[in-house]
C-alpha cells in the first residue's frame, strides 16, 4: 500500500484588521506593534466632554499648537509596544539588580574615597526629586497627546522615570547602610541648597506648562539632554579618578535608558519639523527657551562637581543639543 | 544556470521580518508560503544581512537569532557577525 501525503494550504481570509490594512495599503501580515498602535485611540461618537474638564474633549488635538494632518506618522523606531517594552526594561532592569547585588555583596562601595562617595550624595541622590518631577511631565504629555503611538511612548518613559528615581534611592541606601539618612539629606539639598534651587525652579515650572509638545521639548529634550550626558558621562570621568567604578556600574540602567529616549525622541522631532515649517518655527523657539534655562539651571551643581571644566562642559552640551535639533531640521 | 540554494522558516512573528528582509536583499529569490512555514529559493547563492533586519525590526539583532527560525536549507552556509549567506562551494 503506497501513502501519499499532501498538504492542504489553506489561505487565511484575511491577513489583518481593516484600519491596518489602510495604512499598510494592502491586506497583507502586520508586525504586532503596527496593530497594537496604529488607530487604537477613538476618534469619533463622544457623546460628553469629560465632566473634569469640559473644555476640552477626551482626545483633542487642540492641546498643543503643533499641527499634524496624521499623528500616526510618527512611529516609535523601537517598535515598543507593551509587551516588548515590559521584555526590554526587564532586561535591562535585570542587569541593574545583578550590579547591585555584586557591589552589595562585595562592599564595593567602600572602594570609593570618602570624598567622593560624599559628592555622589550631594549631586546624585537629589537627583531623585527630579526624576519625579520628570515622571510627572512624562505622565501630563501621555495623558494630553494626540494619537497612541505617541501617547504610549509618553507613558513607558514616565513609567521609566519612576525606575530611575528608585535605582537612585537605592545608591543612597547603598551609602549610608540602608539607614535612609542620606536621602533624608538629599531631600533638604533639593529644597534648600543653592546647587539646586534653578534646577528646582525649572522642574517647578515645566509643570505649568500647557501645551504638551512644549512640555515634551522642555523635559525630554532639554533637561534630559543635560543630565543624561552631564550625570552619567561627565561627572562618572571624574568618579572614575576618585575610585568611582561601583558608580559607572549602577549608572548602566541610565545610560542605557538615555540612547533610548534619544531614539524615539529625534525621530518625533524629524517627524514634526519636517511636516511644516510652522511646526519647526514653534519647535526651535521651545528648544532655545528650554535649553538657556537648562543649561543656567544645572550650571551650579556642574561648577559643584567639575570645576574649572565645567564651562567647558556645559558648552559642549549645548552644542550636541543643537546638533541634534539640527539632524531632526529644526534650525536653532 | 547555477544551482538553487534555499532556507525554510517558521512563518512567525519572529521570522518575518528575517523574510522581509531577505526579499529586499535578494531580489531574484522565490518566495513559497505554506501552512506555518516559508520556502525561499534563490539561485546562485542567498544572504541575510544583520543590517536590513534591524532596521526592520528597530533592534539590535544577533545574526544567531536567525537559527531559533530555521526549519531547513539548503547550500554551504557562511556565517559572519554581520551576516548569514548561503552558496555552493563548487
Amino acid at each position: 500500500m503506497s501513502l501519499e501525503i499532501k498538504t492542504n494550504v489553506i489561505k487565511p481570509r484575511r491577513q489583518t484588521y481593516d484600519h491596518i490594512a489602510k495604512r499598510l495599503g494592502a491586506d497583507k501580515a502586520a508586525t504586532r506593534y503596527q496593530e497594537g498602535t496604529w488607530d487604537l485611540q477613538p476618534t469619533e461618537n463622544f457623546h460628553y466632554r469629560p465632566t473634569w474638564d469640559p473644555s476640552r474633549a477626551l482626545y483633542d488635538k487642540s492641546l498643543t499648537a503643533i499641527k499634524m494632518e496624521d499623528w500616526y506618522t510618527f512611529n516609535d523606531p523601537r517598535q515598543l509596544y507593551y509587551g516588548t517594552y515590559t521584555m526590554a526594561r526587564h532586561k535591562m532592569m535585570e542587569a541593574e539588580e545583578s550590579h547591585f547585588k555584586f557591589i552589595d555583596k562585595s562592599n564595593m562601595m567602600a572602594t570609593m574615597s570618602a570624598p567622593w562617595q560624599q559628592k555622589v550624595k550631594e549631586f546624585l541622590l537629589p537627583l531623585r526629586h527630579f526624576e519625579w518631577g520628570a515622571n510627572m511631565n512624562n505622565c501630563d504629555f501621555s495623558d494630553k497627546a494626540y494619537g497612541t503611538a505617541i501617547s504610549q511612548v509618553g507613558l513607558f518613559s514616565a513609567m521609566d522615570r519612576l525606575a530611575m528615581a528608585q535605582i537612585i534611592s537605592r545608591v543612597g541606601l547603598l551609602l549610608d547602610d540602608n539607614s535612609g539618612e542620606s536621602l533624608d539629606q538629599a531631600k533638604v539639598d533639593w529644597m534648600e541648597s543653592d546647587l539646586w534651587q534653578g534646577v528646582r525652579r525649572m522642574v517647578e515650572d515645566s509643570f505649568v506648562v500647557k501645551d504638551w509638545f512644549e512640555l515634551l521639548i522642555a523635559q525630554n529634550l532639554c533637561m534630559d539632554g543635560v543630565v543624561f550626558p552631564l550625570f552619567y558621562q561627565y561627572f562618572e570621568e571624574v568618579g572614575n579618578q576618585n575610585g568611582g567604578a561601583p558608580m559607572s556600574m549602577l549608572n548602566e540602567f541610565m545610560q542605557d535608558w538615555g540612547k533610548d529616549e534619544k531614539r524615539w525622541l529625534d525621530h518625533l522631532l524629524k517627524v514634526t519639523a519636517a511636516e511644516s515649517p510652522e511646526n519647526a518655527a514653534l519647535m526651535s523657539q521651545w528648544i532655545s527657551t528650554w535649553t538657556d534655562r537648562a543649561i543656567e539651571a544645572f550650571t551650579p551643581i556642574a561648577g559643584h562637581v567639575l570645576g574649572d571644566e565645567a564651562a567647558n562642559v556645559m558648552a559642549s552640551i549645548r552644542e550636541e543639543i543643537t546638533k541634534r535639533s539640527k539632524k531632526s531640521g529644526i534650525e536653532i | 544556470m547555477s544551482r538553487i540554494v534555499s532556507i525554510t522558516l517558521q512563518n512567525n512573528d519572529d521570522a518575518r521580518p528575517i523574510i522581509e528582509a531577505i526579499e529586499a536583499d535578494n531580489p531574484d529569490a522565490t518566495v513559497n508560503i505554506y501552512p506555518a512555514m516559508v520556502k525561499i529559493d534563490c539561485a546562485g547563492r542567498l544572504i541575510v544581512k544583520q543590517e536590513t533586519v534591524e532596521e526592520i525590526i528597530g533592534r539590535e539583532w544577533d545574526v544567531q537569532e536567525l537559527h531559533l527560525s530555521i526549519v531547513s536549507l539548503a547550500g554551504n552556509v557562511d556565517e559572519e557577525d554581520n551576516y548569514f549567506e548561503l552558496k555552493w562551494n563548487f
